[in-house]
């Protein structure tokens, strides 16, 4: 395996107290596979990614177990000098808000550039080429005129792909993808899903995509992990979720999304709201919203239960959610 | 169709885009809106969709009166609101209320929620008495489903979905017969944007509203909506029924949008032909010539460049689903979403083609 988070805890302390957002993550991805990581907002999904690149915000987060391996390595004990080579040159991430996490006062040839120069050692000459070649790849049109240009010079889906480019730029073997195209129109969207997607099968990377979106995750990945208050509910295989979901909560994330190729009756809406961190229900974190919720819910937080061979479902009716 | 409620007739609007602080010289216009003709009947609702520019918050805007037309109508109920001013104005205005997009930012922070879904009364109050309005609110909030004892909280105290919920409350409060809503569930996550349709869907029915909802997400407008305009650059491309647009697309455009959104079933995947559209929106202060889709259309020829398409239902079609309105001299049908799976079909209450073969005028 690739990379591998193993039983992971983080928590933020804070003037109201301590918000427990992740408690107990795990999960893997191989080189060439794409993981999903699907969840309502406030699941865990983020933190657990800054956690995987050691870019946490530490205080006020906190990381009070567990082991990221990479490369069966532990991320988690090295310093922070050895992680900061690994990071850039073997893992790097994508961010929702291109906008924000590309430097305004570099054009972006300098910041591509920039790579080259630091961890290869390129002359500011070779490094302007490369990074011409790298804009050329994740297609910006003109790339030769347009490497002098600002981040605000570009569209939404440009900046998008020229962070792609950037992540891309010492061929990484592990990226991770933060909500990368929820700012974006759907056709954006496809233009640069479609780039990522063939980029990631060029280089044989490895992909956690962390989305929230249904459609996205059926579009690309091959397995699904899904996170409610900190803790992955369900993991499996894309196909076997999209036809039978083993975990209420993924069944209700399905059942609650209008369909373009269909005019349905009532949506389904998981009643309630996402727990507050800082007071997760005892037992499973989901009985307060679970229809099919019983007593031992209430009092039993269940284990991650194997469903098959590559499944698993931390649901103790996993069965009847499954079969019903 | 029963009689409209909204007829919108060459709406326009232009900003100006000008240079200098002192002495200020107009160099050119944003044309945000540029011809946008639509009718909304009494209880329907119509979606309408574009990507991100293309002009959905301006008429919305102007629909609600927040925004002068450069030019065009808005006829409400048969009188032309564009025109009006003072009184008249008021009590049109009245009956037509926006819901807005982001519930985070649209609700003032030091406001208790009872002031918030109570300020229209502010503005109108011959709408309500003043010694009735707590109780009004409190039953605004019990139709959206808040708990009526919220009043005298603050929007920090919601979630998102409640918050949302406060602004439809608000929407509501002067009893209106339409609201335009914009992208009004598009920050909201996926449970509880069920929630919040489903919200809507039921206030529809139960006070006769006509909507004109306005998202990016096609999933959605096809779920709430009978009637469907998608938007490019400033102007509608097509409009119909919602399985006449979704189902039946003829205008390049509306393909190429509908080819994009991802189906979630991983099944669909291998077999779904994606059209990958090049490049970019060029900008409205400078819309191409001609067909404004054309930069980016594989189907352009040169008559696309010197002849803007009228929208109208194109020749070609005589009848049938593909009959319905489309800007494009070179309309085709062709099926761009999935059909239903038959385990789907027998949910879906308006699969079939015959039965809107059957109701289009
Ligand atoms: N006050 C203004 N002054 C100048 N230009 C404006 C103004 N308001 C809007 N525009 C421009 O008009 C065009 C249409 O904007 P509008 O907000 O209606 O788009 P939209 O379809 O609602 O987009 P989105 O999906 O991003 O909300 C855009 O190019 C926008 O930049
Ligand atoms: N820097 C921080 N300080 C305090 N709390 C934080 C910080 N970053 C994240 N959190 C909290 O951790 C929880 C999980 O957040 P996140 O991983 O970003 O969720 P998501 O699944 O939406 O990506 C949330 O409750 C969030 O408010
Ligand atoms: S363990 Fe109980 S409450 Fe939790 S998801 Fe399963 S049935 Fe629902
Ligand atoms: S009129 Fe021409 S450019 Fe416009 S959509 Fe039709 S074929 Fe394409
Ligand atoms: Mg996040
Ligand atoms: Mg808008």
């Amino acid at each position: 395996m690739l990379l591998e988070v193993r039983d992971l805890y983080v928590e933020f302390r804070t003037r109201d107290g301590v918000a427990k957002a992740v408690n107990g993550v795990g999960y893997g991805v191989d080189a060439g596979e794409t993981l999903a990581v699907l969840g309502e907002s406030g699941s865990g999904k983020s933190v657990t990614a800054q956690t995987i690149m050691g870019i946490l915000d530490v205080p006020p987060g906190r990381i009070t177990g567990g082991e990221v391996l990479f490369q069966g390595k532990d991320l988690l004990t090295l310093k922070e000098e050895e992680r900061r080579k690994v990071r850039g040159a073997q893992m790097a991430m994508i961010f929702q808000d291109a906008l924000s996490s590309l430097n305004p006062v570099l054009s972006v040839g300098d910041q591509l550039g920039e790579m080259f120069v630091v961890h290869r050692g390129l002359s500011r000459k070779d490094a302007r080429a490369r990074a011409i070649e790298l804009m050329d790849r994740v297609r910006i049109p003109g790339a030769g005129q347009r490497v002098r240009d600002y981040p605000h010079q570009f569209s939404g889906g440009m900046r998008q792909r020229i962070m792609i480019a950037m992540a891309l730029a010492l061929e990484p073997a592990l990226i991770i993808a933060d909500e990368p195209t929820t700012a974006l129109d759907v056709t954006v969207q496809a233009q640069v899903m479609d780039l990522l997607a063939e980029l990631q099968r060029e280089y044989d990377m490895g992909l956690i995509l962390i989305t929230h979106d249904l459609g996205v995750v059926a579009d690309v990945a091959d397995r699904i992990a899904v996170m409610y208050a900190g803790r992955i509910v369900e993991s499996a295989p894309v196909h076997d979720v999209y036809k039978a979901p083993a975990h209420p909560y993924t069944r209700g994330l399905l059942d609650s999304i209008p369909r373009l190729d269909q005019k349905g009756r009532e949506l389904y809406a998981i009643k309630g709201l996402p727990p507050n961190l800082m007071d997760i229900p005892p037992g499973c974190a989901f009985h307060p919203r679970c229809p099919m919720a019983q007593d031992v819910c209430r009092t039993d937080e269940p284990p991650l239960y194997e469903v098959s061979e590559d499944r698993g479902s931390a649901c103790h009716f996993w069965r009847e959610c499954l079969h019903g | 169709m029963a009689e409209p409620i909204l007829e919108v007739s060459g709406l326009v609007k232009h900003y100006p885009l000008t240079r200098g602080i002192l002495f200020k010289k107009q160099i050119g216009a944003v044309r945000a809106v540029d011809g946008v003709d639509f009718d909304l009947a009494r209880g329907e609702t119509l979606g309408i969709v574009g990507e991100s520019g293309c002009g959905k918050s301006t008429v919305a805007k102007m629909l609600v009166n927040l925004e002068r037309p450069t030019a065009g109508s808005i006829r409400y109920q048969g009188e032309d609101i564009t025109k009006l001013s003072g009184r008249a104005l008021k009590t049109v205005r009245r009956n037509i209320q926006m819901v807005f997009q982001d519930p985070y930012t649209s609700l003032n922070p030091r406001m208790t929620v009872g002031d918030i879904i109570g300020e229209p009364y502010d503005i109108h109050p011959e709408a309500a008495p003043k010694g009735d309005r707590r109780r009004r609110v409190q039953d605004l909030l019990d139709v959206v489903g808040l708990n009526p004892e919220y009043v005298n909280r603050y929007p920090h105290q919601f979630s998102g979905g409640q918050r949302q919920r406060i602004g439809i409350a608000r929407g509501l409060a002067l009893r209106p017969e339409v609201i335009v809503a914009d992208e009004p569930v598009s920050a909201l996550d996926v449970s509880v944007q069920a929630q919040v349709i489903n919200l809507m869907e039921r206030l529809q029915d139960e006070f006769d509203l006509s909507y004109i909802f306005i998202a990016h997400d096609l999933s959605i407008v096809r779920h709430i909506s009978d009637r469907v305009g998608v938007m490019y650059l400033g102007r509608i491309v097509e409009i119909g029924r919602d399985a006449e647009i979704y189902d039946h697309p003829t205008h390049p455009y509306t393909q190429a949008l509908l080819s994009a959104v991802p189906v979630p079933d991983p099944e669909a995947r291998e077999h779904r032909e994606r059209i990958i559209l090049a490049g970019d929106v060029p900008s409205p202060a400078n819309p191409p010539s001609g067909c404004r889709f054309r930069t980016r259309c594989w189907k352009a020829r040169e008559r696309c460049e010197l002849e803007m398409p009228p929208l109208a239902v194109p020749a070609v079609f005589a009848a049938g689903p593909a009959a319905h309105d489309s800007a494009c001299h070179f309309a085709e049908a062709k099926q761009v979403v999935p059909a239903e799976t038959a385990e789907n079909a027998g949910t879906a209450e308006n699969a079939g083609t015959a039965e809107n073969a059957g109701t289009a005028e």
